[in-house]
């Protein structure tokens, strides 16, 4: 198993405060393949995912017991570089987040952070990235214009290109397609389609047939504890958990749902 | 680590270090003040220096009082004046008026509040000593004698030409801080307060008012705290000659900030002068950062009450 | 008409009658300093410094204090941008929402905010005795740093507090450290921010009196050295119409007026720059 599981949570409780937020996790992504994590909203998804790059660390009041595993290290050991980490871990969030500078810089921003200082290196970073981003030929001719002024769509590629440019092992999507028009949605998934086989991913959905299309690997969360995992076609055609089955069916009712956690 | 983390851990410290020379930058000035104040207090009581209104630094004599009289003279007068012209003010730019207009006055009034002090003193000088010498004065001894208003200084420079000019100094800090807890009343208040057949002042005063009362107290401590340290314009206008404690509106006034101010330069050749100058500013530091507290401690748990 | 009604029509009279009176007395201001100021205003008077007799009637300008309060006030802010800055990205980016360190940090501030300027101006005095001092540009930019430094702060700390957090989880995700995320992303999404607390500082700087009476000192001269007096607007003022000579007065009257137009000028621009800042995170 261990060869084939990139991240693995073992025995992971996170609390904000008081509130429990994520309940004796114990899951293993495999590597190379597309994970989804799928459940109802403020079910602790994001909560999960943030989890995997530190960024968790800023939460007011957080607290963490248990262990996230990357490439069989343990990420919240105090001797880990949480620069190095992050490096590793691309993240595409819920609304695009381009940064206050040009398209070029946006992609440059991290090479040039990880100390590549050639021009010409970095040209070609960008030039690479924004084709597999395929917003290229889209922005060729106005790289130093200020990337607020690319649509949402374009931004959300932009952000990808710009995480890809770090060359991450793991890349993490938070909704990444929520804030989109269908148009670029169905253009940001097909790019995942096609970076599938060469990084581990990790995407946040709500939306299941989203999941379907696009996941090797599911995963189920509901009120902060993972039902159920597995591979996608296994949990969508023969799911074990009853809520599960409710979930993938549509047919889930939050109160209805609730009997079963008792 | 590489360089990249020790220059982050770096910049942490010192940042961090640069925060709590800030968080104490308060006490270093309360210590600087007072080391200072230290001579005279060793050699004289609190209560000899704040209750004797002899003040006669050539033979010894650092009667404070005359000086705290004239505080309280003149902020007194600026407080009475400013408060309800301010709070009614704020009350109506928030409430009443159309958004255009007062979009339009709030700029105005905050951009005013940057004119500097010694300007409100120019002001003061050319408009309203004249106004209180000519006009006011005559008119109050005449017609309300039983009122402290007789005085036998005829100049116009008095506690109250002091305390309107400090009025209007401070009715910007009320406008806005009035303003701003204004609207932090939710809209669905004044909806239901109005559905249920109450005209806009009753909604106003029961609903609107009542709900943010504490917020109204801080507004005014916040007022009271900025005239009470008012200085260079206060200086120009209210007189500030101590001849005898001020019994009328139309005495000369001479409050804390003015003496310090005026016996810039002479101090330092009269043994414990600057002592009890400084023992001033200390006491002046004091009773701001009182008020202050005070003031920023309601409007703090105004908000978190509606978190 | 019932009593109901009365009562909301008195009280509306009397909010608008208390909104004029504000309104009134803060344009009375202007009115008088431009009326007063502007014929007694002269161009020898802004380019030249004060000769001998200046302030009994004689010739000369008060090129001295307008230099003199530019450059002390622009010292003031250049020192209390090096504390507010690392300040306030500390206080928004190394520490979480809810640190209760930061809010002290920022209690303490509110409560600068409202110490008058003559005890900076007294504090700033008791400096110079301990480092032994005389009064001077040096001296006078300590005590107008104390003094707008709480100013500056917490206007560049709102500015910050602004900035939407994904754009500095945006940075850090891709594997930045937060001092680079703070000097390379978060300050330059504020820059219009800072500029105007820049600028909401500088007209406090130039426009007080009291900070600097005990500490700047006064000289007829253009300001020279850091370790020299050097003469201030604000006091210019002062001390033209303590005199008791109408065409020095009237010369002061022309200085406020001066004073008046470079205050407002300074934050007129401040109040555009906000506004073209809030425009922009609008968007």
């Amino acid at each position: 198993m261990s060869g084939q599981s990139h991240i693995s949570v073992k025995n992971l409780n996170i609390w904000y405060g008081k509130q429990h937020a994520l309940q004796n996790i114990n899951l293993d992504i495999p590597n190379k393949k597309l994970t989804a994590i799928i459940g109802p909203s403020g079910c602790g998804k994001t909560t999960l995912l943030k989890s995997f790059n530190r960024l968790l660390d800023l939460q007011d009041g957080f607290k963490i017991s248990g262990k996230v595993l990357v490439d069989g290290e343990d990420i919240y050991d105090p001797k880990v570089e949480v620069t190095h980490l992050r490096k590793k871990m691309g993240l595409l969030s819920q609304r695009p987040c381009v940064l206050p500078m040009s398209i070029y810089e946006n992609v440059a921003y991290g090479p040039r952070l990880h100390g590549i200082k050639d021009k010409r290196v970095l040209d070609e970073i960008v030039e690479r990235y924004l084709q597999e981003a395929s917003l290229w030929s889209e922005v060729k001719d106005r790289l130093h214009q200020p990337a607020s002024r690319l649509s949402i769509g374009q931004q959300q590629r932009l952000c990808l290109a710009r995480g890809l440019a770090v060359e991450p092992e793991v890349i993490l999507g938070d909704e990444p397609t929520s804030a989109l028009d269908p148009i670029s949605a169905e253009r940001i998934e097909q790019r995942f389609m096609e970076l599938k086989g060469k990084y581990t991913m990790v995407i946040v959905t709500h939306l299941l047939r989203q999941a379907k299309r696009l996941a090797d690997y599911i995963v189920f969360i509901y009120l902060g504890q993972v039902i159920e995992h597995g591979p996608a076609r296994e949990l969508f055609e023969k799911p074990k958990d009853s809520r599960t089955k409710a979930y993938v069916e549509g047919s889930f009712i939050e109160g209805y749902a609730n009997q079963y956690v008792i | 680590m590489n360089t990249r983390q020790i220059k982050d851990t770096i910049a942490h410290k010192s940042m961090f270090l640069i925060c709590l020379l800030v968080l104490n930058l308060a006490l270093l000035i309360a210590w600087g003040l007072y080391r200072r104040a230290q001579p005279i207090l060793a050699t004289k009581s609190l209560g000899e220096l704040l209750l004797n209104s002899t003040w006669h630094p050539g033979s010894g004599q650092f009667g404070l009082d005359g000086f705290i009289l004239g505080t309280i003279w003149v902020t007194g007068i600026a407080i009475v004046i400013a408060v309800p012209l301010s709070i009614l003010t704020a009350v109506y730019l928030a409430e009443y008026a159309p958004r255009k207009l007062s979009h339009l006055i709030k700029p105005v009034i905050d951009l005013l509040a940057g004119i500097s002090p010694v300007i409100h003193g120019v002001w003061g000088v050319i408009t309203i000593v004249p106004l209180v010498r000519d006009y006011m004065m005559p008119f109050f001894t005449e017609k309300l004698p039983f009122l402290p208003f007789s005085s036998d200084n005829y100049t116009g420079f008095c506690a109250l030409t002091g305390g309107i000019v400090l009025a209007v100094m401070i009715f910007p800090i009320i406008i806005s801080v009035v303003c701003e807890v204004l609207h932090t009343v939710p809209a669905e208040i004044r909806e239901a307060s109005l559905s249920l057949g109450a005209t806009k002042w009753q909604t106003t005063k029961l609903a609107v008012l009542r709900k943010v009362y504490p917020g109204l107290v801080a507004a005014v401590i916040l007022g009271l705290s900025r005239a009470l340290g008012e200085t260079i314009a206060v200086l120009m206008v209210a007189g500030c000659s101590l001849f005898a404690l001020p019994k009328s509106f139309f005495d000369p006034a001479y409050p804390l900030p003015a003496l310090i101010a005026n016996t810039y330069g002479e101090m330092m050749s009269i043994p414990l002068y600057d002592s009890a100058v400084l023992l001033a500013a200390f006491i002046l530091l004091l009773l701001t950062t009182l008020f202050n507290v005070a003031g920023w401690g309601i409007l703090l748990r105004l908000e978190r009450s509606r978190c | 008409m019932d009593k109901r009604k009365t009562e909301e029509y008195f009280f509306k009279a009397l909010m608008l009658f208390s909104t004029l009176t504000v309104l009134g007395s803060l344009i009375s201001i202007l009115l008088t300093i431009i009326v007063k100021g502007f014929p007694a205003l002269s161009w020898s008077m802004l380019v030249q410094t004060p000769k001998g007799g200046y302030y009994m009637g004689k010739e000369g300008g008060i090129l001295n204090a307008i230099l003199g309060s530019l450059v002390l006030s622009l010292g003031a802010t250049f020192i209390a941008l090096l504390i507010s800055l690392p300040l306030t990205l500390y206080l928004n980016i190394y520490l979480k929402r809810n640190s209760r360190f930061a809010f002290w940090v920022r209690f303490v501030l509110d409560v600068l905010w409202g110490i008058p300027s003559i005890v900076y101006g007294a504090f700033g005095f008791t400096l110079m005795i301990f480092f032994g001092w005389r009064a001077s540009l040096l001296a006078g930019m300590v005590a107008t740093t104390l003094l707008v430094l709480p100013i500056m702060c917490r206007s560049i700390d709102e500015v910050l507090k602004m900035i939407p957090h994904e754009l500095q989880e945006a940075s850090l995700s891709l594997g930045a450290t937060r001092l680079e995320t703070a000097c390379k992303v978060i300050f330059k999404q504020a820059l219009p921010g800072v500029l105007t607390a820049i600028l909401l500082a500088l007209g406090r700087g130039m426009g007080d009196a009291a900070a600097v009476l005990f500490t700047a000192g006064f000289t007829d001269s253009l300001p020279y050295s850091l370790t020299g007096p050097v003469a201030t607007l604000p006091l210019a003022i002062f001390y033209q119409l303590g005199t008791p000579f109408p065409e020095v007065q009237e010369r002061g009257y022309a200085s406020a007026l001066v004073l008046t137009a470079i205050v407002l000028i300074i934050s007129i621009i401040a109040r555009m720059l906000s506004r073209r800042f809030t425009g922009d995170l609008g968007d």
